[in-house]
């Protein structure tokens, strides 16, 4: 049949043409778009002094992203600091502790919490959490926390409930599920035999977890970690409603602060000069940069860990 | 120390169900008839529904589907049949799966500057825009992972009768990872239904029902997000029944999804009686 | 020699992964309707010595013929050759049965539509190839039954239906029966036995009493070189090569 053999050459054409297209053309778009559109905002202000200017003023047209910045990092670092040993104390529940019934049940909980959108996740937080936060968590920490020196100063202010603290620790509830996946993914990849060595040599449990499981995998949970961070970066409905949306360098857990992403759900349809939207596009360009930067390094070390050990 | 990560267990079971618990409770209360048959009301007044909403939704989420699926599924067909020896594609194969966990709201910055700037108003097709360039990665690499789960010596079955690639691909593998792919598909329009981000400014809102994709089109998740942050107890109320419909609806397709792995997997056990 | 037709001639064969060679100046002819058995130890190159007559190596990166497969006149490993046409004349039956996902009448179907056959006809060559497969009163009234409703010893028969199908001239069996029951083997070996008539078969076997049992020529291979080869009663009685006769007698391997 003729016809077959061009039809051959026509749909690898076709086929790769499209898998160009979404491996390489289009996020090369995505770079080159939020560059073009930055150019304005980049030729005003450069780099180092757009990234350590705290300075946000529409109406003197002056831009800055440390605030956003730091935001951004602060609300990870502390999100993460929660999220990973629960996620990893989840993931060895999963894999080594659980009885077969109880492990059906975790498993579908953690996918459940993954699946709620994070819009629900603001609205449940605002409506709900920050309320109680304000007027029970927060004054009941400040109370036992304030009276120590240096740390002390995290806990001053007065609490209102959209700040640091609610804002990170929703942000960890929804890390927690892709983590404690990604980690329990790792964990089964550790051969049975490896495993029943040790329990043979007389280990127990959390010994052959400690000193078998975790060495093992330890590059798949830190490309865990970080695929994580990374997802945490870009989350933004729920750190939209819960952040407080006040532009400054946040110096207390109890502070309203902001983030990239809250600048840009919050700002973008307000921006009415040119390079207050270039500004913004300058914002979300840093944020592609950073998080494409941590997801490839994340994708290196899992993939450092599957060659060197799946079968 | 192996009860700490039992704690953490619970820690995670404590949130799940004070989150769902509020959810439900609220939403339910709050779900009524006039919910879908009736478009907005004003600000303060407690009269109006969402059906703009759903309905704007409904289409927005289509429309992405119908742009995002195919070209997600050309992409990771290559990968999987044509792309698995080439350094090059396998480069390629893990930047898609890199731009799966993109941040969402830089895809709606993207089509504002792409398709909002050139209109001059918001448009629900920025918005279908915006949540196809989400979908894309996604199905690229669940249909990738999928097809790789076909055992090769299908392939070589076929090539041994004289088969042309195409015609392996189109009636042996696909059709021997079909299940997994539409899984794939359905867990891929969960996922996009739930955003919000890439909505905000691109379809932006309306209070009306419109079928219009180059104007402004309301959809659930921003309805929820401006409802929520309003001062109106009314809309608080709706903004709950909306979240536990939308809920609903991506905890449904989930286990659909689940089902059709079960099902494909008690297939492969049924094989050889 | 014998006066029987050769239908492949394989000449100074030389076959190489990536850099390794592994077949080494493989000289044989293989007859027309008979049945050649090849056999030898685990990684002696057989199965890859079969996958060079349909070319199936075609299908992976790094792999380089040298030498010469004479078959219809012609040396198959030229790079000019239809691969396509190539593989409809010489059929292949894998180690594991692959059913393809779909009703039993399809499966056998398959290499008929992508010759370009239909409607009656189609019907009445699949119903023939079911017949010569022994399977067609088991299945003549499923046809429309997924194949995945077949015990294993069934599909496999399927799977030989499905090449018979296309009439090609010669078929090779890789390790067929490896995977199935005593009494699906034995269904198995009465076929290739009846299927000779019309066709010319290769049969790569680790199993050495199946080889003696159906086969009317074998060829014995040792680390990619063909050791001996010769009419089946000689070699398992009186081979000339004492290698042969280590394996035979199970010294080794």
């Amino acid at each position: 049949m003729k016809g077959s053999f061009w039809i051959e050459r026509f749909t690898k054409f076709f086929l790769g043409f499209w898998a160009v297209f979404a491996g390489l053309i289009f996020p090369l778009v995505i770079f080159l778009i939020l560059l073009y559109e930055s150019r304005l905002a980049i030729q005003h202000f450069g780099v180092i002094k757009f990234l350590t200017s705290s300075a946000w003023d529409p109406v003197k047209q002056n831009f800055g992203a440390l605030p956003m910045i730091a935001g951004t990092l602060i609300s990870t670092f502390i999100a993460m600091l929660i999220a990973a040993p629960i996620s990893i104390g989840i993931a060895i529940f999963i894999t080594e502790l659980a009885p077969s019934w109880m492990k059906g049940v975790i498993v579908s909980a953690v996918e459940l919490l993954a699946a709620i959108p994070s819009i629900i996740y603001g609205m449940w937080g605002f409506l709900i959490l920050a309320q109680d936060m304000r007027f029970k968590v927060e004054p009941l920490l400040q109370k036992i926390f304030a009276p120590i020196p240096i740390i002390g100063k995290l806990f001053s202010g007065t609490p209102t409930g959209v700040d640091v603290l609610t804002t990170s620790l929703v942000l960890s509830i929804m890390i927690i599920p892709f983590m404690a996946s990604v980690v329990k993914d790792a964990f089964n990849l550790v051969p049975s035999v490896m495993k029943e060595s040790a329990y043979g040599l007389g280990a127990t449990k959390w010994e052959v977890i400690k000193d078998v499981v975790i060495p093992y995998t330890s590059s798949g949970i830190a490309g865990g970690l970080i695929l994580s961070t990374g997802r945490a970066l870009g989350e933004t409905m729920a750190v939209t409603f819960l952040a407080g949306n006040v532009t400054h360098v946040p110096t207390s857990l109890f502070q309203p602060f902001t983030t990239i992403t809250v600048a840009l759900a919050n700002q973008f349809t307000e921006a009415d000069t040119p390079l207050y939207l270039s500004s913004l596009f300058y914002l979300s360009l840093i944020l592609f940069v950073i998080s494409f930067a941590l997801l490839i390094l994340a994708k290196l070390m899992v993939l450092r860990l599957e060659k060197r050990w799946k079968t | 120390m192996l009860f700490v990560s039992f704690l953490g267990a619970v820690y995670g079971l404590f949130w799940l169900f004070w989150i769902l618990g509020t959810l439900f409770i609220n939403g339910f209360k709050y779900i009524n008839l006039q919910l879908f048959l009736q478009d907005s009301g004003p600000p303060g007044l407690n009269i109006g529904g969402l059906r703009q909403a759903f309905v704007g939704h409904f289409i927005i989420t289509v429309l992405a589907t119908l742009i995002g699926v195919p070209i997600g599924l050309f992409a990771g067909i290559y990968f999987a049949e044509y792309g698995r020896n080439s350094r090059f594609f396998q480069v390629l194969r893990n930047t898609t799966d890199i731009m799966v966990s993109t941040p969402s709201i830089i895809m709606g910055a993207v089509m504002y500057a792409i398709l909002v700037v050139p209109l001059r108003h918001f448009n629900a097709l920025a918005g279908s825009m915006a949540l196809a360039m989400l979908m894309i990665p996604v199905i690229s690499v669940t249909t990738y992972e999928m097809l790789k789960l076909v055992p090769f010596t299908l392939r070589e079955a076929a090539y041994a009768l004289g088969a042309y690639k195409w015609q392996i691909i189109k009636d042996i593998v696909l059709r021997a990872a079909k299940v997994g792919i539409l899984t794939g598909i359905i867990l891929g329009v969960a996922r996009i239904s739930g955003e919000t981000a890439p909505l905000l400014f691109t379809s932006f809102n309306n209070q009306y029902l419109s079928f219009d994709i180059l104007k402004p089109m309301s959809s659930l998740t921003v309805t929820i997000f401006d409802y929520a942050m309003s001062p109106y107890k009314y809309w608080h109320n709706q903004a709950w029944a909306a979240s536990f419909c939308l809920t609903f609806f991506i905890l449904i397709c989930s286990l659909i999804a689940k089902a059709l792995l079960h099902q494909k997997s008690l297939k492969l056990f049924k094989k050889k009686r | 020699m014998d006066a029987y037709e050769v239908e492949i001639k394989v000449k100074n064969l030389n076959f190489y992964y990536g850099k390794e060679l592994a077949l080494k100046g493989i000289n044989l002819d293989v007859f027309k309707n008979k049945v050649t058995a090849l056999i030898g130890p685990s990684g002696c190159g057989k199965t890859t010595f079969l996958r060079c007559l349909n070319r199936m190596h075609d299908l992976y990166v790094g792999t380089r013929y040298e030498g010469e497969i004479i078959f219809e006149g012609k040396n198959i490993l030229d790079k000019s050759v239809d691969l396509i046409e190539l593989r409809s004349k010489i059929g292949m039956v894998f180690q594991k049965p692959t059913p393809f996902p779909m009703s039993i009448f399809d499966n056998v179907a398959y290499g008929l539509k992508l010759k370009g056959v239909k409607g009656k006809t189609l019907k009445e060559k699949v119903e023939k190839a079911l017949k010569d497969a022994a399977l067609w009163d088991e299945v003549k009234d499923r046809l429309k039954e997924s194949a995945f409703s077949l015990s294993g010893g069934q599909q496999q028969r399927l799977c030989i239906a499905r090449a018979i199908a296309v009439e090609p001239k010669v078929i090779l069996f890789d390790e067929p029966t490896s995977a199935l029951d005593p009494i699906s083997t034995a269904k198995i070996e009465d076929l290739i036995v009846q299927l000779k008539n019309r066709v010319t078969i290769v049969i790569v076997t680790h199993n050495m009493q199946q080889a003696a049992r159906i086969s009317d020529y074998t060829a014995f291979m040792y680390l990619g070189e063909l050791v001996e080869v010769g009419p089946t009663e000689k070699i398992f009685t009186n081979p000339e090569k004492k290698l042969t006769e280590d394996y035979i007698t199970g010294r080794f391997g």
